[in-house]
């Protein structure tokens, strides 16, 4: 009883190969960093994953592609990883690119019951092709699919142990969408705190989404470029 | 003289207005904030999920999870607020953004962009170009004239995959601004020292010279 685990090792039982995974972060901001280093552990293989950005080669998802983990990604940008690119050119990879908004609100709506939406994002591109196009008030609008997944993955600074979460700055951004959208959502955060330490009126995800948390531990919380202001 | 990057992105900075709410993509655009009017009310919003971004941190002010859409690390300024991605492509997707700045590869006559994809060669993503140039209520592309070859990036018609069809209002280049209207470029300012006809001939897709077109000015 209880969604409190130990650690990534045991928040990802049931995880099996084939699976389509979903993961929160923005470039290596807010990623799960533990429970990616557990799949790798864990070895299982074929995996579609659904996430804005495929880490960079040695960090982040880049981990699971070293070890050819992967079989699809679901993303917006895959820019920093040499690693992706290469794999995906020798024909070892399945990309299936999403705009930023639209792979943000497929998950949303996976989450929310909402099996697919129109959108003004992307028609007249390669997005579009094969989709429902309909045309609203005299624009055209193309039909995106929900995204759900057999497992998700994200990462918050503070949880509870009923799973409620608070993330911290910029690296909140595609974690509530992906914590709503999983079969079973795992939560690895920085702080655990008991129920009644977190103010209510301040919680990002609400802990009806979560089904396993644990504390995380050894952050690297990586930079990927690191800017400062003269002087 | 055709302008360098920081001169582009000047030029761009005449086009914000106080109380915008504005995007500004990674390479030129982002040189845009340098330049804004500092008596301005511009909120910068970062499509990672954040508005009103500040400068680059000091060493000491450097957070991990304080990052913007280059994944550069930025730092607030008072009165921001932070956000999901889903909340923050409901803004721009809704029309609440009022102006983005993006980069281009190739811009057409009829307001067509690409941006994000070269095949078989360059694999990327459109990260959130499509719903930015979806969604912003006025977009302008910064970027070089030509290419490394030479040749025009501004076009009849785009060949690279599009990022979006009918959706760029100006395109702000080295060597002059163009606002695209009625199926053509229209050369409205030239960089100091050039003529609009060495503009129009370095543009492959059809262009006008706007009979009030001048020199662009820096104050």
């Amino acid at each position: 009883m209880g969604k409190v685990v130990k650690n990534a090792a045991e928040a990802i039982e049931g995880l099996e190969s084939n699976m389509t995974l979903l993961l929160g972060g923005f470039g290596l901001c807010g990623i799960p960093e533990n429970s990616i280093a557990a799949i790798k552990e864990l070895g299982v293989k074929n995996l579609t994953c659904v996430s804005n950005n495929a880490g960079v080669d040695d960090f982040g998802l880049g981990l699971l592609l070293q070890s050819r983990q992967i079989i699809k990604m679901v993303s917006s940008y895959v820019g920093e990883n040499a690693l992706f690119e290469k794999q995906y050119l020798d024909g070892d990879l399945d990309i299936e690119f999403a705009p930023q908004g639209t792979l943000s609100e497929r998950l949303r709506a996976g989450g929310a019951g909402i099996p697919a939406f129109y959108t003004p994002t992307g028609v007249g591109t390669t997005v579009a092709e094969g989709k429902e196009e309909r045309e609203f008030d005299g624009r055209k609008y193309v039909l995106e699919k929900a995204i759900k997944g057999d497992f998700a993955f994200v990462k918050a600074w503070k949880g509870d142990t009923k799973g409620n979460l608070i993330y911290k700055k910029t690296a909140r951004n595609f974690n509530p969408m992906v914590a709503t959208a999983g079969k079973i959502t795992v939560a690895e955060v920085e702080h655990l705190v008991e129920p009644g330490e977190l103010n209510p009126d301040e919680i990002h995800t609400p802990g009806i989404y979560v089904q396993r948390i644990f504390q995380g531990t050894n952050y690297e919380k990586r930079i990927e470029q690191l800017t400062l202001s003269e002087g | 003289m055709a302008l360098d990057r920081n001169q582009i992105a000047q030029r761009i900075s005449q086009e914000v207005e106080s109380g915008f709410y504005v995007n500004l993509g990674i390479g030129i655009p982002t040189l845009v904030a340098n330049f804004i009017d500092p008596s301005f009310d511009v909120v910068l919003q970062s499509e990672n999920g954040l508005l009103g971004m500040g400068p680059f941190p000091t060493k000491e002010n450097v957070d991990a999870d304080l990052i913007n859409a280059g994944k550069q690390t930025i730092s607030t300024v008072p009165g921001s607020v932070f956000f999901s991605s889903a909340e923050s492509f409901a803004m721009i997707r809704g029309g609440h953004v009022n102006l983005t700045v993006l980069g281009a590869m190739q811009v057409d006559i009829t307001g067509s962009i690409a941006n994000w994809m070269i095949p078989g060669k360059m694999i990327k993503g459109m990260g959130g170009a499509m719903d930015l140039v979806a969604g912003a209520q006025k977009v302008i592309v910064a970027m070089k004239h030509t290419n490394k070859k030479g040749d025009s990036k501004l076009l009849t018609k785009c060949n690279l995959p599009l990022t979006g069809i009918n959706c760029i209002n100006k395109v702000v280049t080295d060597m002059g601004v163009l606002n695209i209207a009625n199926n053509k470029f229209e050369i409205i300012e030239v960089a100091p020292g050039l003529n609009p006809e060495d503009v129009q001939k370095a543009t492959e897709g059809g262009c006008i010279i706007s009979s009030d077109c001048k020199e662009m000015s820096f104050n």
